[in-house]
């Protein structure tokens, strides 16, 4: 157990590693392949007066005329140390873990996700316990009363609820909750959950119900589907064979197997989730990471983008992990192997 | 009053394609630490008819009539809670492949304590000392280790041994063997048997054995009952089976079955055709599309369906040949052959 935890922690790193290294040679090596000189780059940051001499000076100063390598290089080290910008103007600091410096709005990009991560934590937590609640639940009923009535309206409800965009789902349960009947928060609104949880739900409610709808859709089909699956296999012969209770047949032995897959989905939908509920946060605006993320792209904001994205990626990296690790404790045959 | 008795069961299961008849009419008795083999192809009614005992198509689509009996209640009838409190304790099944049958995610232990717990209200450390003395009955080396192991890190025996140690561990007086060593290497199925015939005897349980080999109930039973398209067609005693079959079926059974003092020139003599089909079961006898002697019914094989007649003490055969006739058969035409 402890050299597959080992085993997993160093296959995790090495995947955060080439993901930083894909994403920087998108951002860097991409546009000057495609005739971007670094002069261009340099031209964005120093506005429009300035002199040809003056933005080769500002590039040079910026290292962007160095080999790709040598400037991940001090991407890397920036993450780890802190790096410092000069762009004629002054040096900039930007203390680490430095993922980056917006010319655009003259910041480091790391406080600024720190900040939105509050935002997108609460949102993808809420609406997670959500889905996964409802989802599961569902789900089992319909595979263990196919083909009633509940499992054919749930299953429509649910091919519904996959189809369905967030952004169209929330604007429409806005426009009926929040300014129909007014009994849900207009959106826009964020109160943290250490200020005033009450207020927290309360902001919350609609943009998680939302993101559960889409997600407990597609998981109650998945759990159908491995109730329906598990419920045919020998085991549960055997465990009705010993004369055990229903309720316990489908409690402890098929739904522990069912779950093995939805362990998974689960943990990579939330990492996924974690980094930036791109639409909902849209149609909520709500200041989280997907909404910074939808801001950086409009702005071209090269910086921002690649921060975002790697913190994105760390949450992923981690949620495999975590997914890796929980795998191996639902499921005994993972261990050995 | 006889331990298990089965009048005229009928397991019959509704589909898209029409009725599937498993079961058709059967009927069988078995006492206390008393043998019988059930022998057939797949699909002639064997495993449903063990799962209909043990009530486990109970409050599904299949439709169930006929009366079963075990230990004077009858069971058909009785409510799903009371049958279910019966499965485990008063009877319990062996099942073919130990692997899918155990659950993957629970221990060996844990899954023996838990059939322990259904029945017996005692504590967790007291069952699991329960479980590693049934490990160590059913011959499994160091049980008070095995005990936490996952089924995975079991060998297919020491699997199927551990299968018997939890069918075995509410101290069952019915226990089914649905096709036990089916899934296991020659020389463990030997042990396996051997180990069925101990445990027997020291729980003296009525014993059902399921399987296609008639070699395995030729090892334990005391009865046979050859079933075919969901009916039974023969039922005699282990010898009336062996030294007199009547029933061209049992003849050509007899006749697949590879034995090693046989000449290695000579060939299996297969049953030819296949299985039928149980929605549509052939006319008059089912067996009669792949009966070599069908010619010699006089056209009854396929119009009738022959009854099941006693030809001799307890020996029934279900078949229109006469009795002579199939007596002459098997002097002149199929035992020869078989011992040749």
């Amino acid at each position: 157990m402890v050299t597959y935890i080992i085993r997993r922690l160093i296959g995790a790193l090495a995947m955060l590693f080439i993901v930083s290294a894909v994403t920087f040679s998108i951002f860097f090596v991409v546009p000057r392949l495609a005739g971007v000189t670094p002069d261009d780059i340099a031209n964005r940051y120093v506005g429009r007066a300035a002199t040809a001499e003056t933005v080769t000076a500002v590039a040079e100063k910026l290292g962007l005329h160095d080999p790709v390598v040598v400037q991940y290089g001090r991407w890397v080290k920036g993450v780890f140390v802190g790096a410092e910008y000069d762009y004629g103007t002054g040096v900039e600091q930007c203390p680490a873990p430095c993922l980056g410096y917006s010319f655009v709005t003259k910041q480091p990009v790391w406080p600024d996700l720190v900040d939105r991560l509050p935002v997108t934590l609460s949102l993808a937590a809420g609406a997670s316990v959500i889905w996964l609640v409802i989802g599961v639940s569902v789900g089992v009923l319909s595979a263990l009363k196919r083909r009633s009535i509940f499992d054919r309206g749930a299953m429509i409800i649910a091919l519904a609820g996959v189809s369905l965009p967030p952004f169209f789902t929330g604007l429409v349960a806005l426009s009926l909750l929040s300014y129909g009947l007014g009994i849900t928060a207009p959106g826009g609104a964020y109160t943290p959950l250490t200020e005033n949880p009450g207020l927290w739900a309360y902001n919350l409610i609609l943009p998680w119900l939302t993101l559960a709808f889409l997600n407990a859709a597609a998981y109650a089909r998945l759990t159908r589907a491995g109730m329906l699956d598990t419920m045919g296999e020998d085991y549960i012969r055997t465990a009705r064979a010993k004369g055990l209770k229903e309720s316990k047949v489908i409690g402890k032995h098929g739904l522990r197997a069912a779950l093995t897959p939805i362990v998974t989905i689960f943990g990579l939908d939330v990492g996924i989730l974690v980094g930036g509920a791109i639409l909902t946060e849209n149609a909520f605006s709500l200041q989280g990471l997907g909404k910074y993320a939808t801001t950086a792209i409009a702005a071209n904001d090269l910086p921002k983008i690649m921060g975002f994205t790697m913190l994105a990626a760390f949450f992923i990296v981690v949620a495999n992990l975590i997914v890796d690790l929980l795998y191996a404790v639902v499921d005994p045959r993972v261990r050995l192997s | 009053m006889t331990f298990l008795q089965l009048n005229d069961l009928k397991v019959h299961f509704p589909t898209d394609d029409g009725l599937v008849k498993s079961v058709d009419g059967l009927s069988f008795q078995l006492e206390r630490g008393k043998t019988l083999g059930i022998v057939g192809e797949s699909g002639s009614g064997k495993s449903v008819t063990s799962l209909s005992i043990l009530g486990l198509h109970k409050g599904g689509r299949a439709k169930i009539s006929g009366e079963i009996w075990l230990d004077g209640e009858e069971l058909v009838t009785a409510s799903q809670e009371h049958v279910r409190s019966l499965r485990g304790k008063k009877m319990a099944m062996i099942f073919q492949d130990p692997l899918s049958a155990m659950h993957p995610y629970y221990t060996v232990g844990d899954q023996i304590i838990e059939a322990y717990r259904i029945h017996n209200d005692v504590p967790k450390k007291v069952a699991k000392k329960h479980a590693i003395d049934m490990l160590g009955r059913v011959g499994i080396p160091q049980p008070d280790r095995r005990v936490d192991s996952y089924p995975h890190e079991f060998s297919g025996g020491m699997r199927q041994r551990a299968m018997i140690a939890m069918a075995l561990s509410c101290d069952p007086e019915l226990l089914i063997a649905d096709e036990p060593t089916t899934a296991l290497d020659v020389t463990v199925q030997a042990q396996i048997l051997d180990l069925m015939r101990d445990l027997q005897r020291d729980f003296n349980a009525a014993l059902i054995i399921i399987t296609h080999d008639l070699g395995v109930v030729a090892e334990l039973s005391d009865d046979i009952l050859v079933m075919y398209g969901g009916k039974c067609i023969e039922y005699g005693s282990a010898d009336d089976i062996f030294e007199r079959p009547e029933h061209p079926y049992t003849w050509g059974l007899l006749g697949s079955m590879p034995r090693l003092d046989r000449e290695v020139t000579e060939r299996l003599l297969p049953i030819k055709g296949s299985p039928p089909s149980l929605i549509n079961v052939p006319s008059g006898c089912a067996f009669h599309p792949r009966c070599a002697f069908e010619p010699r019914t006089g056209g009854k094989g396929s119009t009738l369906v022959p009854d099941l007649v006693e030809t001799e003490g307890g020996h029934l055969v279900r078949c229109h040949l006469s009795r002579e006739e199939r007596r002459d058969i098997w002097a002149t035409e199929i035992k020869p052959k078989l011992e040749s």
